[in-house]
């Protein structure tokens, strides 16, 4: 392609570009140099080379959050001969499979002879003798093509392409999100990074309870939500001391609860070591036993950041949805042990008393446990570029 | 020191199969279809093996086809045999059929045909009157397995072709657990496909082969077939692509150190004894393999510890043994539960199978590495 580019629009916040362009940047110098371009609030990138591979950095920019929509666009002379020659060629094979077209202009160089009604007539009649099955259709086209007359040249483009929303990763500042390898925490993951949050990740391990498979599952759904959220620092917790403390000091139907409170603890541990200001989790209100309202009180109380629980309101199959979407789904699904299935008592409390959890908790040597484990923990960075 | 007792899964690979497979690789590269000398070397390679693998199936090596091993062969004799006949017929097949048997003819099922899975019993054996009533007009396949691959079952093959003979069904044994560990020859048994891997016997992934009686024939005489990919000329079109040749001469050299079977049995029936007298002296395993099995394969279960913390905590300690098939990674057994076992039996099984390398002292490591394991994982019983 020869003026291939992409261009960046629908950006709503100033302050947040910055950031955005920074992330951009990074991560698509994987695929070469680019000159990157904020103006009239649309961001653009520009390849140097102009044999980099433009398919693949639109699949790089729709998982950039922050970015609400975008188009590959052509970079055109401000010439309107130039317009109408490169038009049709540049975007054949979409007007080629559309029925019925518009043409859509913005003139912001007010310096360009043409007003945006007369390019759209001028273009729009082009087009119609260039592909004869074309037919116009100004309320609901299959393909708008949109001319945009800006400073540094004539932009042109077919449909947007949704971007992947939300705010650049980091302005929100860093997470923990506790990550277990099911299908909930990577969706969860997924959710509060979009909102702006850097992630962190927690992942409790119990060998031989659970097996080296177990861990590696978390990489690779890691892996998939570092495609959106860029690198992620992730914590492997040793956990089998504790489980096995627990699960000989305390009475069955309370284990869960107790788990998780420490699993809480630990993650808090090592969140605030590594500047975070919350925790994530993937619970859902009655979900599962330790789900339930009265478990998460007392889960929660284990805690003294913020606890966000994106998922807290969503049915399993929307979550799923989202799963797929990410494809996080078909790793999640694998059959391995987790440190959720080891131990999982038959008939689980769903209406934990606070008085008396802590009570049973008093067994164990709560302080020594959650800091051998956080001080145990190893470190893994996760981080897919995408190539 | 390691010790590798999951050789259902796969086996190490013999010396003479390693050194046939870096001789052919760096010596024997050509193309077998070439017509110049260099691809005549490496055709001799093929054939050699081929000649290998008919011998110790007592057939004419007319009649062996190489693939990719025991999955491309159990596809091809499913899928081929179904797309040779013109109607949708009946296909029987067991419960406890490997997943390339199994997925296939769920495939099959979807698209219309008639799939029957035999019953079986406690033990993972196939009833053989339920198979006779089974088999209608219309049967164009039955496919049984020769030898369980979890828990050992040596299945009544032989009267498969007895079933079959009032019709026009093919009969295919599926013989990747039992091949090089019995004396199984398809004529004997009167089957008209056979599949065999290469690397269950000590050689090398990505061979295995196809017996098909008289052979592949294009203009349908005989055994009716129809290939699954096309392309070129080699194996006679049944299964064409250029010869995996280091693998196959892998295969071959592998063969040839086959020792002799009924020896080699003896031996392994002894070991598995002690494997089974040894595992009396730890508390609450049940076995779950028939006392007739092929003693290459047993299957037990550690009462109230589940199959994946004893397996990683074995693995910690250098031994290695399955919870089930490795094609199913970590799914529930299909198998155990085809054979009535119960729920809490089947999440503590454990699958321990044997090689002609297997020694008493690796056994007695897996004794301790299971009492020592008992001790240390908390049991999931309440």
């Amino acid at each position: 392609m020869k003026n291939g580019e992409v261009v960046l629009k629908g950006l709503n916040r100033r302050v947040f570009e910055d950031m955005m362009i920074k992330s951009m940047r990074r991560r698509l110098s994987v695929l070469g140099e680019w000159k990157i371009t904020l103006a009239q609030s649309a961001v653009s990138a520009e390849p140097l080379d102009e044999n980099t591979d433009l398919n693949e950095a639109v699949e790089i920019c729709r998982r950039i959050f922050g970015i609400v929509a975008l188009s590959r666009a052509a970079l055109l002379p401000k010439d309107m001969d130039a317009i109408l020659e490169n038009t049709g060629k540049y975007l054949y094979d979409e007007l080629s499979a559309a029925h019925t077209f518009k043409v859509n202009a913005k003139r912001s160089d007010k310096s360009f002879p043409y007003a945006s009604p007369k390019i759209c007539e001028i273009l729009g009649e082009r087009l119609l003798n260039e592909f004869p099955d074309l037919s116009v259709d100004v309320h609901d086209p299959d393909i708008v093509v949109t001319v945009e007359i800006r400073d540094r040249g004539a932009y042109v483009h077919g449909n947007q392409i949704k971007g992947a929303g939300g705010i650049p990763v980091g302005s929100s500042g860093k997470a923990a999100v506790l990550i277990s390898g099911g299908i909930d925490s990577p969706v969860a993951a997924w959710m509060m990074s979009k909102r702006g949050l850097r992630l962190c990740a927690v992942h409790f391990a119990s060998p031989p309870y659970t097996s080296e498979r177990a861990e590696l599952k978390v990489h690779s759904l890691l892996k998939k939500v570092s495609e959106y959220s860029g690198r992620i620092d992730l914590f492997v917790v040793p956990f089998t001391e504790i489980q096995e403390q627990i699960k000989d000091n305390c009475p069955e139907e309370l284990f869960t609860i107790i788990m998780r409170r420490f699993m809480m603890k630990v993650s808090e541990k090592i969140a605030r070591k590594n500047d975070c200001g919350a925790l994530i989790t993937g619970e859902s209100v009655g979900q599962v036993a330790s789900q339930t309202m009265y478990a998460i009180a007392c889960t929660d109380e284990a805690a003294s950041m913020p606890v966000f629980r994106p998922l807290i309101g969503m049915d399993k199959d929307e979550v799923i949805t989202i799963a797929r979407k990410i494809d996080t789904f078909d790793i999640s699904v694998l059959p391995y042990e987790d440190c959720c299935t080891v131990f999982t008592p038959k008939h689980p409390r769903t209406r934990p008393v606070l008085k008396y959890v802590l009570e049973a908790e008093s067994a164990l040597d709560c302080e020594k446990l959650v800091n051998d484990a956080a001080e145990g923990a190893r470190y893994v960075l996760i981080d897919s570029m995408r190539k | 020191m390691e010790c590798y007792l999951d050789n259902s899964a796969t086996t190490p690979v013999c010396r003479e199969a390693a050194d046939a497979v870096y001789d052919a690789l760096l010596n024997n590269w050509g193309n077998p279809s070439s017509l110049y000398k260099k691809g005549i070397e490496a055709e001799n390679i093929v054939e050699s093996a081929r000649e290998a693998v008919a011998e110790k199936l007592s057939c004419r090596s007319e009649e062996v086809f190489f693939t990719s091993g025991g999955t491309e062969s159990n596809n091809i004799a499913v899928l081929g045999t179904a797309a040779s006949y013109g109607k949708k017929g009946r296909i029987i097949i067991s419960s406890v059929e490997h997943s390339s048997i199994e997925e296939p003819a769920k495939k099959l099922e979807k698209a219309g045909y008639d799939i029957v899975r035999l019953g079986v019993d406690r033990y993972g054996m196939i009833d053989e009157n339920e198979l006779y009533n089974a088999v209608t007009p219309d049967t164009i396949l039955i496919s049984v397995m020769a030898v369980n691959n979890e828990v050992g079952t040596i299945e009544p093959i032989r009267s498969l072709r007895r079933a079959a003979a009032k019709t026009r069904a093919l009969v295919h044994v599926d013989a990747v657990q039992a091949f090089g560990k019995t004396d199984i020859r398809p004529s004997a048994i009167g089957a008209d496909l056979m599949s065999i891997s290469s690397h269950k016997i000590h050689g090398p992934k990505g061979a295995g082969a196809l017996y098909i009686r008289g052979g592949f024939k294009k203009d349908r005489a005989g055994v009716r077939i129809s290939p699954r990919t096309f392309g070129g000329l080699q194996e006679k079109t049944l299964r064409p692509g250029t010869e995996p040749v280091p693998a196959i001469a892998g295969f071959g050299a592998a063969v040839r150190a086959l020792p002799d079977t009924a020896a080699e049995l003896k031996k392994i029936t002894l070991l598995r004894d002690y494997l089974i007298d040894s595992l009396r002296a730890v508390d609450g395993v049940v076995i779950n393999s028939p006392p007739d099995a092929l003693p290459f394969v047993t299957n037990i279960s550690v009462l109230g510890i589940k199959s994946e913390p004893m397996m990683n905590y074995l693995s910690s300690v250098g031994i290695y043994v399955s919870s089930g098939s490795a094609c199913s990674k970590g799914q529930k057994s299909r198998v155990l539960r085809a054979m009535g076992i119960s729920d809490e039996n089947i999440s503590s099984a454990l699958r321990i199978s044997f090689s002609r390398f297997t020694t008493s002292d690796e056994i007695d490591m897996l004794i301790n590495g299971i009492i020592e394991g008992r001790k240390k994982i908390r049991s999931s019983r309440r």
